[in-house]
């Protein structure tokens, strides 16, 4: 529905070696700029999260994503050093603009690095271009729209919170998918199979709407957002603006009552 | 493609010997909560199903469980503490928890994540089967079984095969009630004669030659009404281990209580026969076994022996000083084994928490550092490593101390004992669990782990009633109810004094009752008595012993005596004086009791 069927939610690290040989897709590396001025994947070009979020309204957003060369047609792929969150956000921040060509890297930068694979610090010379604005506004739930259809039978609320965190205060309804959990020892996003298995497990199918949130700008429930996209869910939105705005309106929060869970934890 | 193994894989890769786990366990798991959520299973059924897999329930809520992970003789790797590691961060709060029985708990894990959890287990050759329920729970042994110097030989491998035997065993499926075996090494490092069956290893000689054996204790057990076990006979052979074993559950099975849950243990029915019935059933019914089974049914002891090697050293980082608080450590966290060069390291955690990045670091110090390439749990809440040569000592300690691993007084009253408490169990009253870590963080501010008249002592603290942090045999123990002044309620815990489980095993005598936020101050004032009283020489526990048994002549003479000397720490204060006292550990709302179904039972 979002998403060409041909686009792949994760990219592995051959193809893209193969596609940054043959100079066809646009690398984004999301880390702060010191590091990625450090070393980065060939090519790659520079788009901080922290400056993305500083506004991201699509007017400033489509300007950012002019500068580092990316148009309608143009094939993305974004990594981060963060187990896909940070990259997650960004791609999203793509999808939500209207563009359909995004990807993830299935690994992350140190991960990549460790491999002894190509990486350097030079700053490549990028030609802007030309994006469109066509908001997809299918994927976006703001806080009306949560509170609205939040108590709907066929809508699921995710939090991507930790466990201690969740049990601690929460959206009334949400269910708890801690965003360590998607993830294998090396990649960002479990296998297919293993994917599918858990989802099913805890109820999350293709039946439902469902609805992602995380503490506060969208990066863990971002990763979850393309962990239900890469088992073959497509009705998904991000709550972008997370229990952060939740808790700023001051709207109803529930918690695990009678029960002193913080006391065991060892941290 | 695939990706490689990280960089840092490791140096010896030692590997268990015995898979314990079977995937197919998982699957079923996984399909039998999806039959249970349509309502097509009844809650009994579901509930013993869930618990003979290994999973309990959690406090005032159907959601969650704790899935509590067995680790039979405490034998534990590097790479299963890694997946514990990584189950304990995907599914659990990020932190695992070290028990009291060998086991390690996850803890506020969904319902229909634990066939996720069954599944990594299974992974590593570890299994949650049987770790709950009225089964044959984990088969402990002594962290120094193997090391210590006063034992006669390792009875290590004696509970691998028990444990080996029981599990999975229709025999062991559906008993009255739970059922513990503990192993151990000689009588000072004991829990022997407080649980089902306890077992000593010692030798006689018989014609010229060395026979190895048991000393068995049957019928003992920590709960609501304690009771010390018996010893069956002066020395059982190795082998008549097996048969003497079954021999006691068939009694058990067939005789045991399955009605009055409260009183289906052994120990009930042990005293309610009389130890004299009850051995000699024991004996007639091993007769029967031995005659019938002895060809078929054999105990498949390993006597293969560990490989002991000494891990090479990667990097020389000798040469930088050796931290502060290393002699404090050594001196009440390590002990000599009988194996000359060689030491153990024991490992306190804070009421037995431990995180799950602590856990990856604990797994590659255990490689680092242990010869034997494995470690032990231990009886409290702790873990030991094992084999570390005397010259990696300070390698050691630093490696511990960067990860926050290597708290001194591990051996000593400084590592009391807490169970889960209100923290996630349903029949707890109070949050002893925190109660605990307040304790151990008082006394090492203040240094009493370095104190040798305390170091033979203990402090243990249970939520309720119930004794899963094994309080009645605590120098100092407590269990958790609720105390009373006119409408307000406040945490309170009923203290016993006196307790021990070596050789002169004794139930804890009754003192008084101590509300939460005096238990700190009731402990030091006890040592501030105990220390105008002493002898020379004396230590606490001596001296609470011979009180206790009427032999102590100084001021303080009796359990009375006591109690009239702490009384003025007990009296509570109104709301307006301190309401801070109305409040449990951890929480900043009145205390008020809940509590929900126990499943101990079920």
């Amino acid at each position: 529905m979002s998403q060409e069927k041909n686009v792949k939610i994760t990219m592995d690290i051959d193809s893209l070696r193969s596609e940054l040989r043959d100079n066809s897709v646009r690398v984004i590396d999301v880390r702060r700029e010191e590091d990625y001025k450090k070393s980065h994947i060939p090519n790659a070009v520079n788009l901080p999260l922290a400056n993305l979020l500083s506004d991201d309204s699509p007017e400033r957003v489509v300007k950012l994503v002019n500068t580092i060369g990316i148009d309608d047609e143009t094939p993305v792929v974004v990594y981060d050093d963060t187990f896909g969150a940070l990259a997650s956000r960004v791609a999203w921040t793509l999808e939500y603009l209207g563009h359909s060509k995004v990807s993830l890297l299935e690994t992350t930068f140190s991960k990549w690095k460790s491999l002894g694979l190509e990486h350097d610090d030079k700053i490549p010379q990028i030609q802007s271009k030309e994006h469109t604005i066509q908001l997809n506004s299918e994927i976006l739930s703001t806080t009306d729209y949560l509170e609205t259809s939040k108590n709907k039978p066929n809508v699921l609320l995710i939090d991507n919170r930790e466990r201690l965190n969740y049990l601690e205060q929460h959206i009334p309804g949400a269910i708890n998918l801690p965003y360590r959990t998607l993830a294998t020892q090396d990649k960002i996003l479990r296998p297919k199979e293993d994917m599918k298995r858990l989802l099913d497990n805890r109820g999350i199918t293709g039946e439902f709407e469902i609805i992602t949130y995380c503490g506060s700008v969208g990066t863990l429930s971002g990763l979850a957002y393309y962990a239900l996209k890469s088992i073959g869910l497509s009705n998904i939105k991000l709550y972008v603006r997370s229990f952060k705005e939740w808790k700023g309106l001051e709207k109803p929060t529930v918690k695990q009552e009678d029960a002193h869970y913080w006391d065991l934890s060892a941290e | 493609m695939t990706l490689s193994e990280p960089v840092n894989s490791n140096p010896i890769s030692s590997k268990s010997k015995i898979n314990w786990g079977k995937m197919e366990e998982a699957e079923d798991f996984a399909a039998t909560v999806k039959l249970y959520r349509q309502g097509k299973f009844d809650e009994d059924s579901f509930r013993r199903y869930r618990l003979q897999h290994g999973a309990y329930g959690t406090r005032m809520t159907n959601d969650y469980a704790m899935v509590r992970i067995k680790l039979p003789a405490g034998e534990v790797y590097p790479y299963q503490l890694e997946k514990i590691s990584q189950l304990s961060e995907q599914f659990s709060i990020g932190s695992a928890h070290f028990s009291t029985r060998e086991n390690i708990q996850l803890h506020w894990v969904v319902l229909e994540d634990v066939s996720e959890i069954l599944r990594g287990l299974a992974d590593v050759g570890l299994t949650s089967r049987e770790a709950c329920g009225n089964s044959v729970r984990n088969v402990m042994c002594s962290p120094l079984s193997g090391v210590c110097p006063d034992e006669e030989f390792d009875s290590t491998p004696y509970a691998l095969a028990t444990a080996r035997f029981f599990l999975r065993n229709p025999l062991s499926q559906s008993l009255p009630r739970k059922f513990k075996f503990n192993f151990t090494c000689c009588e000072k490092h004991g829990m022997v004669r407080m649980v089902d069956v306890g077992l000593i290893s010692q030798t006689r000689d018989l014609d010229g030659s060395t026979q190895k054996g048991f000393k068995i204790f049957l019928g003992g057990g920590l709960g609501n009404k304690s009771f010390v076990g018996h010893q069956l006979e002066e020395f059982t052979p190795e082998e008549d281990l097996l048969y003497t074993s079954i021999a006691v559950i068939r009694i058990f099975d067939r005789l045991g209580d399955r009605k009055n849950m409260a009183r289906n243990r052994m120990r009930y029915l042990v005293n309610d026969m009389g130890w004299e019935k009850f051995r000699n059933l024991v004996l007639k019914e091993r007769a029967i076994v031995r005659a019938t089974q002895s060809v078929v049914t054999r105990l498949d002891v390993d006597h293969a022996p560990n490989l002991i090697k000494r891990p090479i050293q990667i990097s020389d980082e000798s040469g930088g000083s050796i931290p502060e608080g290393y002699a404090r450590w050594i001196k009440t966290s390590t002990l000599k084994q009988k194996q000359s060069e060689y030491h153990s390291v024991f490992i306190t955690l804070e009421a037995g928490d431990i995180t799950s990045n602590q856990l990856i670091s604990l797994a590659s110090i255990i490689q680092e550092f242990s010869s034997e390439g494995n470690a032990r749990t231990g009886f409290i809440q702790n873990i030991a490593i094992r084999y570390v040569h005397e010259e990696d000592l300070p390698r050691l300690y630093s490696k511990l101390l960067g990860v926050g691993l290597a708290k001194s007084g591990s051996l000593t009253m400084a590592a009391p004992v807490g169970c889960s408490g209100t923290t996630s169990c349903n029949l707890a009253l109070t949050n002893s669990h925190r109660l605990a870590k307040e304790i151990q963080r008082k006394f090492l501010e203040l240094k009493l782990d370095q104190d040798d008249d305390l170091s033979d002592s203990s402090i243990k603290i249970s939520g309720c009633p119930n004794a899963c942090a094994q309080h009645g045999i605590a120098t100092i123990g407590f269990f958790g109810g609720g105390g009373r002044v006119g409408k307000e309620m406040y945490p309170n815990y009923q203290m016993s004094l006196g307790g021990r489980s070596d050789g002169e095993t004794t139930l804890g005598s009754t003192c008084h009752r101590i509300p939460a936020k005096r238990v700190i101050p009731v402990i030091l004032k006890i040592i501030e008595l105990f220390k105008e009283n002493k002898k020379s020489n004396d230590t606490l526990k001596d001296w609470l012993h011979r009180i206790i048994n009427g032999k102590e002549d100084t001021a303080i003479k009796s359990m009375h005596d006591m109690k009239i000397a702490l009384d003025f720490l007990t009296i509570p204060p109104t709301k307006e004086e301190d309401p801070d006292f109305y409040n449990d550990y951890g929480s900043d709302s009145s205390y008020h009791t809940k509590t929900g179904k126990g499943e101990c039972a079920a």
